[in-house]
């Protein structure tokens, strides 16, 4: 008694025109098990031994480590590539990048106009002003 | 005593029969009124012996004709609530006149403008605009239902319970009092402490949820379910401007969901993202929330652009010129819609940098929709226009929403925007696109696709006096509008002392009233269609009552639940049309076993879990808040155990109805 069709409408989609979706292989899951190990592993040895001096430098290159993982799940375990799906979850992972650099940049560059036009907000930032 | 209030915080929490408005005259009246009606609804439901059937056919339903039907009716019920709203606003704004009061009090007041806000974007025009979406687009792309059903029904019910949420907060405790934003600080737990800005949270937070699964449902819909030979350049405009509109929704959506949380737990729990203490910006709030706000702006209109790029199409017995232009033109302003966000604030005090890149974004936004009005205007030029109450809606659309184009773009000047922000030019400057476009466009989508619903067209002569009396009204409501607003008044205010101001305020109120008369004819004109269903001037037997070009025209009115007995193959964009002219044949023999999905109940119970976990989060009823969140989780993963869940269409019973639909095209039985 499996599990049976997920949905009946999706069973009988016009889809079969369409590229079919990819499928793991054995081989894939388990380089991106190693690269995953690899990724979380580089992140706590770098703040447990404080290898990088700086902890802003430390804490950058944690996030830059935690974005390439992303990218690793995505590839290895998601099955992303540029011919699943007819493309689109290439295109899909491409737009939503696009979409979360715009409001992270924009943010902050909005942010940081206000911040050097408007009043100190404290007593403290109003005596260290230049 | 101490023990017993102890007692009664732990069982109801902030909740005791003081939340109730009793003191507010208007509200009970309010209350009483609905109360009546409530009970004579439910009353004429259960002599009717209605229960059973809504519950079997429609509540519980995974059809997507059906769901996207029940999400119109919640957006027109939401409707004539945020109308109500709109009309006492505008009662008062002509009252409250050289030192009068008016009728509502301050705090009154500030609920209404706020809940009309709240209502009429996230419960009116994203209901309909879903509904429609849900209805027409798998008939367009020749699909069976959309591609996850029963997901379909539940994020139908979870828009109904934040609507519920909003509903309960007119008649126990208040709604939030800050503008349909709820900017910070004045949404922060200092300056609004009860639970006004509570009901506005969790009413979103679970209307989102619904949205965004509703967003994925469709986008895959249309990625994985169109008919064989519909590659994307032949899908509808209203297809395409569906998958742009769904697209932002589920990128732009979660957006709104984590500035939503992160005030929740300002609120909640003591944080300081929101507040000027503790390291905390409020200026981040607006910032964030215009990043979803601003494509929530294209998320409504598109649709409606799709919509006048079929009416105008089918009514002017033309083929849409410019198809691929207006496929670019959706894309542009997907992309662009994302760009633009700062014009909201731009005298936040952001520097001339920030300022000039947003002004000129905003500015070449409004090109791609400029173009879109000239495919239209060309696709009527030499076509042979009939005039029919849709086609009213496009063109009264089209006058409407260039002059609230331009004054958007003359908005877009920082500047300008410097002299006329936060005043009520503004205000009506966003009723004129949005009346003027996604309104008109929902309006005449339904009376369009009515029909193709129903099986029976609405009254046109009722559907004209709704045009008249909205198209009229708007420019008399907010004509007025746009000169105070150049004379410097702002937004939300309840009362004024200048007295020269009143006349103009007198004269919107009576467009105010033009609308509502509207609102009643366009209800009316598909009474009066229901009263003449069997007149064959109203009934539609052939399925094609427009001379449609698209493939919902295809099949019958209305659709089978399998909507088509055989998947039709596209050769072209309007492929109903080419169908037609090639001399189409229905097939009459063959038929198969048709794969369908079970009606579930589930979303039903889940959505009601959500709102009973809404009401006790809002009123801090603790207990009541841990046993409805693990019951909706549990419920939920119980739900996935469920493998009885598709059946079959016996083949007889399919090529039962094709034939009824063979004498019916052949003009032999009327019903």
């Amino acid at each position: 008694m499996g599990a049976k069709l997920p949905d009946a409408a999706t069973a009988h989609s016009g889809a079969q025109h369409h590229s079919g979706e990819a499928h793991g292989t054995v081989g894939g899951y388990i380089t991106g098990f190693i690269l995953s190990a690899i990724l979380t592993v580089i992140p706590f040895w770098l703040v447990m031994s404080g290898a990088l001096a700086d902890t802003a430098l430390t804490a950058l290159a944690v996030a830059a480590l935690g974005a390439l993982q992303i990218v690793v799940h995505m590839v290895y375990f998601l099955q992303m590539n540029g011919r699943s799906e007819a493309g689109w979850t290439l295109s899909a992972f491409i737009f939503t990048v696009i979409i979360i650099a715009i409001a992270v940049v924009g943010s902050v560059w909005v942010m940081h106009h206000l911040d050097v036009n408007m009043m100190p907000m404290t007593h403290e930032d109003a005596r260290t002003l230049p | 005593m101490a023990l017993d209030s102890n007692l009664q915080q732990l069982l109801f929490g902030r909740l005791t029969l003081e939340a109730l408005p009793l003191h507010e005259p208007i509200v009970v009246v309010t209350f009483v009124g609905v109360a009546l009606g409530g009970i004579a609804v439910l009353g004429a439901l259960t002599y009717f012996r209605l229960w059973g059937y809504l519950w079997h056919e429609w509540f519980t339903s995974v059809d997507h004709k059906k769901i996207g039907i029940m999400y119109i009716v919640l957006g027109i019920v939401m409707f004539l609530r945020g109308l109500a709203d709109a009309i006492m606003l505008r009662l008062q704004q002509a009252i409250a006149s050289g030192g009068s009061e008016g009728y509502l009090n301050a705090h009154h007041y500030d609920q209404i403008f706020t809940a009309h806000g709240v209502i009429m974007i996230f419960f009116v025009a994203m209901p309909l605009v879903t509904g429609l979406m849900n209805y027409v687009m798998p008939l367009q792309i020749g699909a069976r239902d959309v591609a996850f059903p029963f997901l379909n029904n539940l994020s139908f019910w979870l828009t109904t319970s934040g609507a519920v949420l909003v509903m309960i907060s007119l008649f126990v405790g208040e709604f939030a009092q800050t503008g349909w934003l709820a900017y910070p600080p004045l949404s922060g737990i200092d300056n609004s402490p009860w639970v006004g800005v509570d009901y506005y949270l969790w009413s979103l937070q679970i209307a989102g949820v619904g949205t965004t699964l509703s967003g994925i449902n469709l986008i895959v819909t249309i990625v994985k379910m169109r008919c064989p030979g519909m590659h994307y350049m032949r899908m509808p405009i209203f297809t395409w401007t569906s998958l742009c509109t769904n697209i932002l929704i589920v990128a732009t959506f979660p957006i709104l969901t984590a500035v939503l949380a992160l005030l929740t737990l300002d609120r909640y729990v003591g944080t300081h993202f929101f507040t000027n203490d503790g390291g905390g910006n409020p200026m981040m709030y607006v910032n964030l929330i215009w990043i979803w706000g601003h494509p929530e702006v294209y998320i409504l209109v598109l649709p409606a652009f799709g919509i006048f790029s079929e009416v105008v199409a089918t009514l002017s017995g033309k083929r849409l010129f410019g198809y691929t232009s207006m496929v670019y033109a959706t894309a542009c302003i997907t992309i662009l819609s994302y760009i633009v966000w700062l014009h909201h604030f731009f005298t936040m005090g952001a520097g001339a940098t920030v300022n000039t890149f947003f002004g000129i974004t905003t500015m070449i936004i409004s090109i791609p929709t400029g173009a879109k009005i000239f495919n239209w205007l060309f696709t009527m030029y030499k076509g042979r226009i009939r005039f029919e109450v849709p086609m009213y809606w496009s063109i009264g659309f089209m006058l409407t929403f260039v002059v609230g184009g331009m004054t958007g773009v003359l908005l877009a000047v920082p500047p300008a925007d410097f002299v006329l922000h936060n005043s009520l030019f503004l205000v009506a400057h966003f009723h004129n696109t949005i009346i003027g476009g996604v309104v008109f466009g929902l309006f005449a989508g339904l009376v369009y696709w009515f029909p193709k619903m129903f099986g029976f067209r609405a009254d046109p002569f009722v559907g004209k006096i709704a045009f008249w009396c909205w198209q009229i009204g708007f420019w008399v409501a907010f004509m007025p509008v746009y000169i105070l607003g150049l004379m410097g008044v702002t937004r939300r205010l309840s009362q004024f002392d200048d007295t020269s101001l009143q006349p103009l305020f007198i004269t919107a109120a009576v467009g105010a009233g033009l609308i509502g008369i509207g609102t009643l004819a366009l209800v009316g004109q598909f009474a009066v269609g229901f009263l003449r269903r069997k007149d064959p001037a109203y009934a539609d037997t052939t399925g094609d009552p427009w001379n449609g070009r698209t493939l919902e025209w295809a099949t019958s009115s209305p659709p089978p639940a399998y909507n088509f007995a055989f998947t039709p193959v596209a050769h072209d964009i309007d492929a109903w049309w080419d169908m037609k002219k090639r001399g189409y044949s229905r097939p009459l023999t063959g038929f198969v076993p048709v794969h369908m999905p079970h009606n579930t109940g589930m979303g039903v119970v889940l959505a009601g879990l959500a709102t009973v976990l809404g009401f006790a989060l809002i009123w801090h009823i603790w207990w009541l808040v841990v046993v409805a969140f693990v019951t909706l989780i549990g419920t939920a993963i119980a739900h996935t155990f469920n493998y009885n869940r598709d059946y079959y269409i016996p083949a007889a019973e399919v090529a039962a109805i094709e034939d009824n639909r063979t004498r019916l095209l052949a003009g032999k039985v009327t019903s």
